[in-house]
C-alpha cells in the first residue's frame, strides 16, 4: 500500500515539474516534439534510478560512516557526471539501438537538476515527510526515484503534445517562444494541483 | 573601459540570464514566492558565479581542454559548498526556505555557461565584471518576479503590507503562478526590448 501511495504521489500529487520546479530547462527545451520529449523522459527515468541508488549507497557507506556529509554537493555532482559517461559507453556496446534513441540526450542529463535534486531528496530522507507511512531506506528511496522519473517523462510528453498543437495556431507577437510556453505549462500546473490532497 | 563597462551592462540589459537567454529556470520558478526569497536565491548564484568566473579564468590555461568540464564542475561545486555552509551558519532561516535549491546551483547552467562561454576565454578582471553583470541581472529578475507574485498572492512587497490579503490571488504564490507571472513578465521585456 505504501508503494502504491509513493507512486500517486511523486508521478501527480508532487509532479516534479510541475510543483517541485525541477528539471524545467529540458522541460523548456526538449518539448517541442512528442518522439524527442518520450527519448528524454527514457533517458532520465533510466539514469535517475540508477544515478539515486549509488548516491544512496555513497551516502550511507562513505559520507555518513567517515563523517564528510558536506562533501555531499562534490561528490554527488561527480558520480552523476561519471554515471552517465559510463550508461553512454556501456550502451553503444550493449545496445546500439537503445543508444541510438537515448544517445543525444544522456550528455544533457548531467546537468538536469532533477538528478541531483532527487539524489539528495533520498539521500537525505527529505521525501518521505510528505507520504504517510513512508520511511527513508533505499528501497522506498528506489521506487519514489522511478516514480518521480516517470512523473517527469509523463509531464514532458504532454507539454509536447500541447506544444506540437501550438506551434500551428496564433499567438501575439510579443508571446511567442518563452512566454507562451510557460502560460502553457501554468496551466498544466494548475491541473495538477487538482491532484493536491489525494495522498 | 567601455569595455569594461559593456561586460558589466551585457548581463544586466543585453543578455540577462532569465528574460533574455532563459537559464536557470528551475531556482527562478521555485525560490521567488517572495521578493527577498527570490533575492536570496539571487545573490547566493551571484555569489557562485563570481568566484567561479575569477577562478576558472585564472586557471583557464593549466586546465587541460578534454578534462575542462568536469574540472569547472568540481570549482562550481566547491563555491557552492561553501555558500552552503556559510549560509547554514549566518542566514539559518533563508537557508531552511531556499532548501534544496541551494546545492542546484551546481547544476544551474547560467553559471556553467559562464564558465564555458566567458572565462575560459578572457582575464580575471573581465571575467569578475562578467559574474557581477550577469550574477546582479540574475538577482534583479529574480527580486522583480518574487516581488510580482508576493504583491499579487498575498498583497504584500518585502513584507510590507500594500493592501489587505484578502485581495490576493493566493494561486501566484502556488507553483502555477510562477509560470504564468514569468510569462508575461517575459512578454512585457519582449515588448520593451524592440
Amino acid at each position: 500500500m505504501v508503494y502504491f501511495l509513493i507512486i500517486i504521489s511523486a508521478i501527480f500529487v508532487n509532479n516534479i515539474v510541475f510543483s517541485q520546479f525541477l528539471g524545467i530547462c529540458p522541460f523548456l527545451g526538449v518539448s517541442k516534439k512528442i518522439s524527442t520529449a518520450a527519448g528524454m523522459g527514457a533517458a532520465v527515468t533510466f539514469v535517475l534510478t540508477l544515478a539515486t541508488i549509488v548516491t544512496y549507497l555513497l551516502q550511507k557507506y562513505v559520507l555518513v560512516t567517515f563523517g564528510l556529509e558536506f562533501l555531499q554537493t562534490i561528490l554527488f555532482i561527480l558520480v552523476i557526471a561519471a554515471l552517465v559517461q559510463m550508461i553512454e559507453i556501456v550502451l553503444k556496446k550493449i545496445s546500439p539501438s537503445l543508444y541510438q534513441a537515448l544517445g543525444v540526450f544522456l550528455p544533457l542529463i548531467t546537468t538536469n537538476c532533477c538528478i541531483l535534486g532527487v539524489a539528495i531528496l533520498v539521500a537525505d530522507g527529505t521525501w518521505a515527510a510528505k507520504i504517510p507511512g513512508a520511511e527513508a531506506g533505499l528501497l522506498q528511496g528506489t521506487v519514489f526515484a522511478l516514480a518521480t522519473a516517470v512523473g517527469f517523462a509523463l509531464a514532458l510528453v504532454l507539454f509536447a503534445g500541447i506544444r506540437e498543437q501550438l506551434a500551428m495556431s496564433k499567438v501575439p507577437k510579443t508571446m511567442e517562444g518563452t512566454p507562451i510556453a510557460l502560460l502553457t505549462a501554468g496551466l498544466l500546473a494548475m491541473a495538477f494541483m487538482g491532484f493536491s490532497g489525494v495522498v | 573601459m567601455s569595455k569594461a563597462l559593456n561586460t558589466f551592462t551585457n548581463g544586466l540589459l543585453r543578455e540577462n540570464p532569465t528574460f533574455v537567454l532563459v537559464l536557470g529556470m528551475c531556482p527562478t520558478l521555485a525560490t521567488t514566492t517572495s521578493a527577498i526569497n527570490g533575492m536570496s536565491m539571487g545573490l547566493a548564484t551571484m555569489f557562485v558565479l563570481v568566484c567561479s568566473n575569477v577562478v576558472i579564468s585564472l586557471l583557464r590555461n593549466l586546465i587541460p581542454d578534454k578534462v575542462h568540464i568536469p574540472a569547472y564542475i568540481v570549482v562550481i561545486a566547491s563555491f557552492v559548498t561553501m555558500v552552503q555552509l556559510l549560509m547554514q551558519a549566518y542566514v539559518p532561516a533563508i537557508y531552511e526556505t531556499l532548501g534544496l535549491f541551494i546545492p542546484l546551483i551546481v547544476v544551474n547552467c547560467i553559471v556553467l555557461g559562464r564558465a564555458e562561454a566567458f572565462a575560459a576565454k578572457n582575464n580575471a578582471g573581465l571575467s569578475f565584471l562578467d559574474g557581477l553583470g550577469m550574477g546582479l541581472g540574475f538577482t534583479v529578475a529574480l527580486t522583480v518576479l518574487g516581488a510580482v507574485r508576493e504583491l499579487l498572492g498575498t498583497g504584500m512587497c518585502f513584507g510590507q503590507t500594500i493592501w489587505a490579503d484578502n485581495y490576493g490571488m493566493l494561486i501566484f504564490v502556488l507553483a502555477p503562478g510562477a509560470f504564468i507571472a514569468l510569462a508575461f513578465l517575459m512578454a512585457v521585456v519582449n515588448k520593451l526590448r524592440k
